[in-house]
């Protein structure tokens, strides 16, 4: 800009001069250009704070913005909020409908079972999926990733019709409301590596009680006599075709010999979280989770006649409810 | 100097000679009113009974079927009523083979006969007819009119020109109205607008359709089909040499010349039968000379054929100096037959295909229809007894005037296979579609492939012969 000149005709140039008389005028951009371009960088600021474009969000509070009075005090967090409120009016007579009942009945009343699976997806994926897999497909705990412990699933599948505490939707609720630790002792140091050897071919094969030695040695006790798990504790079942853990006779014997949350370093770790605890879900979002794991298709028809205490503690009528056919 | 004069001549049969032509060449801006004659003849009767055809437009919405509007594209409530038929957004694809078969039949009539539409059927040209009309029949005829648009403002011209932009806009109003009681019901809209008691979109509607009306009908007219119309361009393209469109036969007619009392009939002799009375222009609702040719002004609407034919009878000439002939009649090729138009055939055959598929359609409906969605994540389940469970998201809507109740079937059965609670009721209301889903399970070693075909009916419970189909499979474990 050293000198304004124009050989030419006396315009005004940048001074720059190329290929011996190419030159820039400095002409001024039209007025209107001008302004509008100011007008827009003066929109820019106060779109900011209107917006607002501020992330600024401290101890769960955060700026929501200045309205303009021309513009109705639009922001956009209003605008959210408004929408928002639109979504929550339409659910308000569900939810405050769902406050009031049981998971069973939830389940009976065909509109409110529904309004369940549709509004229960987010909330499974958010809180359940992460062990349970997404809709329940379980997780796999195998590969190079979990090299530490390989055992199988990461969490039961939800789907099928095994359930290691029962099948029926309040006790559905109850392990998401209080959670679950099952407890298998480690037997290497019990058992001889025989004994592990023909306990685990029997188990494998879906006859535990095949051999004397799934008596003699107790494992009776928490299994059954028939080998089909308890469900008032959570033993699994070993004469059906659903694995907890790894169902090769590798596997098994893994499992026989360090046991389940036994303590022990290579043990198998099983363990369901107290939600009621965790504080993360209100009542009302526990009952819609047991409503739409039980609607996964394995829930148990409930039994109409027995408490539901009298079905978590009596393990044989439990068991006859779950080798009833699945309802929905 | 002498050689700058000299050097356009030179260039004349050079390249530049393109742009000589620029001297003569107008067009149309609309910066001047065409104000065009209105002459009877067979072209004008014809156009009359053609545009007359858009009452329908008008009337066609206060039938009624059943205690219901005969004819009603309810979109609020995402349902089209034709008489007896309700098409729900379901069976809407045949709404695209309906524009084909449309968009089709225009490209063929094109083919055929050039722009019949423009000139017979559009409502741009049948809504300008009729505000010209008024036009003629308020302020006279062109010349007084002409005579009116240049006199200073006066009671009489201040009378007229009221009156005339008056009843165009009724006419505007109407066609808003018109418009939008396609859509929903006609008696409870005029009800609500006697009570100025519309929705936003619907004064937006009737406002723009008024407007809109008034401003292309009455004012830009024929700049309409110039410069705004896309079909004007495309269906140029629709026409060859074979297609038949207004002709001036410029054989027959140059060199043109006026009569004159008293000429040398030698001289006479040379002229052709054009005698340049202008009439053909005059007549041109777009304004465009017939005699240079085919050109994008002009919509084949036949007016001038009326005219010419009207003189050539005067002067006692055999009519058809313009007349409808294709552009291998006039550079003296064969003629050939309309069938032995191959692109018309094509045109043809879409039709006749788009038109199948509605006729299939519309006997297709069904008073249900359902759709199965297999479950993806997972694809099945393990159950307990070592059977495989499926889930299946099944759809059912129900088409029928009142709620029914279906049960779930399969056509096929794998083997062993159970449907769980296969007796249980669906409801599904009237209208709606209504979700549920379906568990099936077959034992594991009976299935012989890891996707196995499968069938669903959802039967009516009351009347078993009502139900409807979908194809789904059954997924298992790899074999």
């Amino acid at each position: 800009m050293s000198e304004n000149h124009n050989s030419a005709g006396g315009v005004p140039t940048t001074g720059h001069v190329w290929d011996d008389d190419l030159a820039d005028f400095t002409n001024q951009p039209p007025k209107w250009w001008m302004l509008g371009l100011t007008a827009s960088a003066i929109w820019v600021v106060v779109y900011f704070i209107m917006y607002p474009a501020i992330p600024l969000a401290t101890n769960g509070t955060f700026f929501k913005g200045v309205g303009l009075p021309g513009s109705g005090q639009w922001t956009a967090i209003k605008e959210l909020e408004t929408d928002t409120a639109v979504l929550d009016a339409v659910r308000k007579p569900y939810e405050d409908k769902l406050k009031g009942m049981e998971p069973a009945a939830i389940l009976a009343d065909a509109d409110m079972s529904e309004y369940v699976s549709r509004s229960g997806k987010v909330l499974f994926s958010d809180n359940c999926g992460g062990c349970h897999g997404q809709n329940g497909v379980g997780s796999m705990q195998t590969g190079a990733k979990f090299a530490q412990r390989e055992q199988g699933l990461m969490a039961p599948i939800l789907l099928d019709d095994d359930w290691l505490y029962g099948g029926e939707v309040e006790t559905i609720y109850e392990t998401i409301a209080e959670g679950r630790q099952g407890m298998m002792v480690a037997h290497k140091d019990i058992l001889s590596a025989a004994e592990i050897d023909t306990l685990a071919n029997a188990v494998a094969a879906g006859t535990p009680t095949a051999t004397p030695l799934f008596a003699e040695k107790g494992c009776t006790a928490c299994h059954g006599e028939d080998g089909k798990g308890m469900h008032a504790m959570g033993s699994a079942n070993l004469t059906d075709k659903v694995w907890r853990f790894d169902g090769s006779i590798e596997g098994i014997k893994q499992t026989i010999k360090y046991g389940v949350n036994s303590g022990d370093p290579e043990t198998r770790v099983a363990i369901m979280p107290n939600f009621t605890e965790a504080g993360k879900l209100s009542t009302t979002e526990m009952k819609k989770l047991a409503v739409y794991v039980y609607k996964f298709g394995g829930g148990t028809a409930p039994v109409v006649e027995a408490p539901v205490a009298a079905v978590a503690v009596d393990a044989a009528s439990a068991t006859e409810a779950a080798s009833a056919p699945a309802a929905q | 100097m002498s050689a700058q004069e000299q050097k356009p001549k030179q260039e004349v049969g050079q390249v530049t000679s393109l742009y000589n032509e620029h001297e003569e060449w107008s067009v149309n801006k609309g910066d001047k009113t065409i104000h065009a004659k209105r002459m009877p003849g067979r072209f004008r009767t014809f156009k009359n009974f053609t545009e007359s055809l858009w009452l329908i437009f008008f009337l066609a919405p206060y039938i009624r079927w059943h205690g219901n509007q005969a004819l009603l594209l309810d979109v609020n409530n995402r349902q089209f009523h034709f008489f007896n038929l309700t098409i729900l957004p379901q069976d809407i694809w045949m709404v695209s083979l309906l524009l084909l078969l449309m968009a089709m039949t225009l490209f063929a009539a094109t083919s055929v006969a050039s722009r019949v539409f423009c000139g017979y059927f559009c409502f741009q040209s049948t809504w300008v007819d009729w505000f010209t009309w008024i036009e003629e029949k308020v302020e006279g005829n062109p010349n007084a009119r002409v005579k009116l648009d240049t006199a200073p403002m006066s009671a009489d011209k201040f009378r007229k020109k009221a009156l005339k932009h008056t009843i165009w806009l009724l006419i505007s109003v109407l066609t808003g109205i018109s418009f939008t009681i396609w859509f929903e019901d006609a008696f409870v809209y005029w009800h609500n607008l006697m009570h100025f008691n519309l929705s936003i979109i619907e004064w937006a509607t009737l406002i723009a359709f008024t407007f809109g009306t008034y401003l292309l009908a009455g004012f830009m007219r024929e700049q309409v089909c110039m410069w705004l119309c896309p079909y004007c361009r495309i269906q140029a393209v629709m026409a060859d040499s074979q297609t038949i469109l207004p002709t001036y036969d410029e054989k027959r007619g140059e060199p043109r010349g006026r009569m004159r009392r008293g000429t040398a009939a030698a001289n006479e002799a040379k002229l052709g039968d054009c005698i340049d009375c202008f009439q053909c222009v005059h007549v041109c609702p777009t304004g465009v000379d017939i005699r240079e040719g085919q050109q994008i002004g002009c919509i084949t609407c036949g007016l001038c054929i009326d005219a010419c034919d009207s003189v050539m009878d005067k002067v006692g000439r055999p009519r058809g100096l313009i007349r409808y002939a294709s552009l291998d009649e006039m550079s003296g090729k064969p003629v050939h037959k309309l069938y032995q138009h191959p692109r018309t055939w094509a045109y043809i055959s879409i039709i006749l295909l788009a038109l199948g598929g509605i006729i299939y359609g519309l006997n297709h409906l069904g008073a249900m229809t359902m759709r199965v969605e297999p479950e993806r994540q997972p694809l099945f389940v393990s159950m307990s007894d070592g059977s495989i469970q499926n889930k299946y998201n099944v759809k059912v809507l129900n088409k029928t005037g009142k709620d029914i109740q279906v049960v779930i079937r399969t056509e096929n059965t794998l083997p062993g296979q159970v449907i769980v609670d296969a007796d249980k009721k669906h409801l599904v209301h009237t209208g709606k579609e209504t979700g549920f889903a379906v568990f099936i399970k077959v034992p594991r070693e009976n299935l012989t492939s890891d996707v196995t075909k499968l069938r669903f009916n959802a039967v009516n419970v009351d009347d078993e012969k009502m139900k409807a189909s979908y194809d789904s499979v059954f997924n298992g474990p790899k074999k």
